[in-house]
């Protein structure tokens, strides 16, 4: 029994020296971020490089660039779930491709993407460094895992609601669009904001396509950085940027913290109803 | 619209968007690989791996110091990381009582949540400053290691949890009925038949370490050099690609385009080794 002592004392230990490390960066982060973090600060233009000033512009240009990557994405991986989830196309060998092509592309490193999107969007479409250009890149990325989440709500949902519609010579469409869809509701949002937080999280793969632009996008096709590039840009390429950056974090990390209550609330909904 | 229509096109727009969808992909190295191309035809692709010079204004393109630093920063990172989230994980099935265990298993959600700028954020304004007391200044292969071992630790610990409480509850039982110890227990139950599902883990960290940028560029130095030392300043081949990739033209850019390619056959070897491993074990 002394084995089982020491060990739960080792292990223990480094459960704690795990947890403190938890503690100690969002800590970190919070202690010195919300220190002067003014509502005037999400109200005014950065100034002076960022050093002083608020993000009105950087909020502005992170909105842009998630609602490209999510007006684009949602579609697109709405129906390609759709198809995955499927009982009879869902199981061939063409969806097993499918799925099988968007777990690898789930584990491409993120600056790989950024490349993608410079030759791409930037390049190819001739959008170069803009707001529109890295909602795209994001879109590309974030695909994998909208699909796989639209298809696992889908799937979650019992066998015989789908039989009923069939049974009642219901449409395909209607019966996507009066009951499969509405009952998948929340695992459908879980998959959308899930999204959006991997979309906000993003710095990589925005470097060089959407870019630095500080100033307030006057369109899509404006350079605009998001919250995430600001802090970064703040931290290593600005003296004196250290405070900003960390306000910047702290906004990051909060917003991040809500989505993340919001997924396990919904969770619990779509838990709740079925 | 009538209804055989709209099904119709219903179906035509979900096999569209899932070819477009798997097609991805592809589409993603084939672009990659053809900006790449140009650096391939003026040098021969053993140069690239062989050579330690690079220098872009001279057409010298040797990406072997930032393979090294990228190599030596995510396995110093696992070798750190491992035995902690092993450890953390172990604990959480096996000795925490359940609150303790919930409360944890929470902490190590809300790491895993954080971006990675602001895991380098924190390196560069907290551990940098602390490691340059022993040596200035203090930007280094050691940093970068330590913020990405805290950076993939969530990885780590929440899929060994998963493959730790995974295994059989009889197992657990007849194990105690026996009258063995906890520690008995773990050592030569429960990790001998978790071993797949930790072994992916660590697989999918190393994989994530390798394909990091931010967390690591703000730390390492970035001086382009050999690694020799843990208090030395590295480059990897992700912070090569984000610190040039803005000034980078003609062939240099090409370059850039094949340490990207180069970066991106890491880790989907290491995904895909992970996958196999996680699919044969079922029947194992």
């Amino acid at each position: 029994m002394t084995a089982d002592r020491c060990a739960g004392i080792a292990l223990g230990t480094a459960a704690l020296l795990v947890a403190g490390l938890c503690l100690w960066i969002i800590g970190d982060v919070l202690a010195r971020g919300l220190d002067g973090l003014t509502p005037a600060f999400f109200a005014t233009d950065p100034l002076d490089a960022g050093r002083a000033g608020g993000i009105r512009t950087v909020l502005v240009s992170t909105l842009l660039v998630t609602v490209v990557c999510l007006v684009t994405a949602a579609p697109l991986g709405l129906l390609a779930g759709i198809l995955l989830a499927e009982r009879t196309r869902g199981e061939g060998r063409g969806a097993r491709l499918i799925r099988h092509s968007l777990d690898t592309l789930a584990g491409v490193p993120s600056i790989v993407f950024g490349l993608f999107g410079n030759a791409v969007f930037s390049g190819l479409f001739g959008w170069r460094l803009s707001i529109l250009s890295g909602g795209m890149t994001l879109a590309v990325m974030v695909l994998p895992f909208l699909i796989r989440s639209v298809e696992a709500s889908l799937r979650s949902l019992p066998p015989e609601l789908a039989r009923a519609a069939t049974a009642l010579g219901l449409s395909r469409a209607t019966r996507l669009q009066a009951i499969l869809l509405p009952a998948a509701l929340p695992g459908l949002l879980t998959g959308v904001v899930l999204g959006l937080g991997r979309a906000l999280a993003e710095t990589a793969a925005l470097l060089f396509t959407s870019g630095y632009g500080l100033r307030m996008p006057a369109s899509l096709l404006d350079s605009g950085r998001t919250l995430s590039i600001h802090i970064l840009d703040l931290a290593m390429n600005v003296p004196g940027g250290t405070a900003n950056a960390y306000r910047t974090a702290s906004v990051l990390i909060v917003l991040l913290l809500l989505i993340n209550s919001a997924v396990m609330a919904l969770a619990r909904m779509g838990g709740a109803r079925t | 619209m009538s209804r055989r229509l709209a099904d119709r096109l219903l179906v035509f727009a979900m096999r569209a968007a899932g070819a477009f969808a798997g097609l991805l992909l592809v589409g993603v190295v084939v672009f990659v690989l053809g900006e790449a191309l140009p650096a391939l035809e003026q040098v021969p692709p053993s140069r690239f791996l062989t050579d330690a010079t690079w220098q872009p204004g001279g057409g010298e393109y040797g990406l072997l110091p930032m393979l090294l630093g990228t190599l030596a920063v995510s396995i110093l990172a696992l070798l750190l990381a491992a035995p902690l989230g092993i450890a953390a994980a172990a604990y959480e099935v096996l000795f925490a009582p359940r609150p303790l265990a919930l409360l944890l298993r929470r902490l190590i959600e809300l790491l895993a949540g954080i971006p990675s700028v602001v895991f380098g954020l924190w390196g560069l304004v907290v551990l940098v400053p602390l490691l340059a007391r022993l040596e200035p200044p203090g930007t280094s292969l050691g940093a970068a290691a330590l913020v990405l071992a805290v950076m993939i630790l969530p990885t780590i610990a929440l899929l060994a949890a998963d493959s730790l409480a995974a295994v059989p509850t009889d197992l657990r039982r007849a194990a105690t009925a026996l009258g063995l110890g906890r520690w008995r227990i773990l050592r030569t139950i429960l990790l001998p038949v978790a071993r797949g599902g930790i072994v992916t883990g660590l697989l999918l960290a190393l994989a994530r370490a390798l394909g990091e940028t931010m967390a690591v560029m703000m730390v390492a130095g970035n001086v382009v050099r050999v690694p020799t030392g843990l208090l030395e300043p590295v480059r990897t081949l992700t912070a090569n690609i984000a610190l040039e990739m803005a000034y980078a033209v003609d062939s240099h850019r090409a370059a850039l385009f094949l340490s990207g390619l180069l970066v991106m056959i890491l880790t989907l070897g290491l995904v895909l080794a992970a996958e196999r491993l996680q699919t044969r074990e079922p029947e194992s």
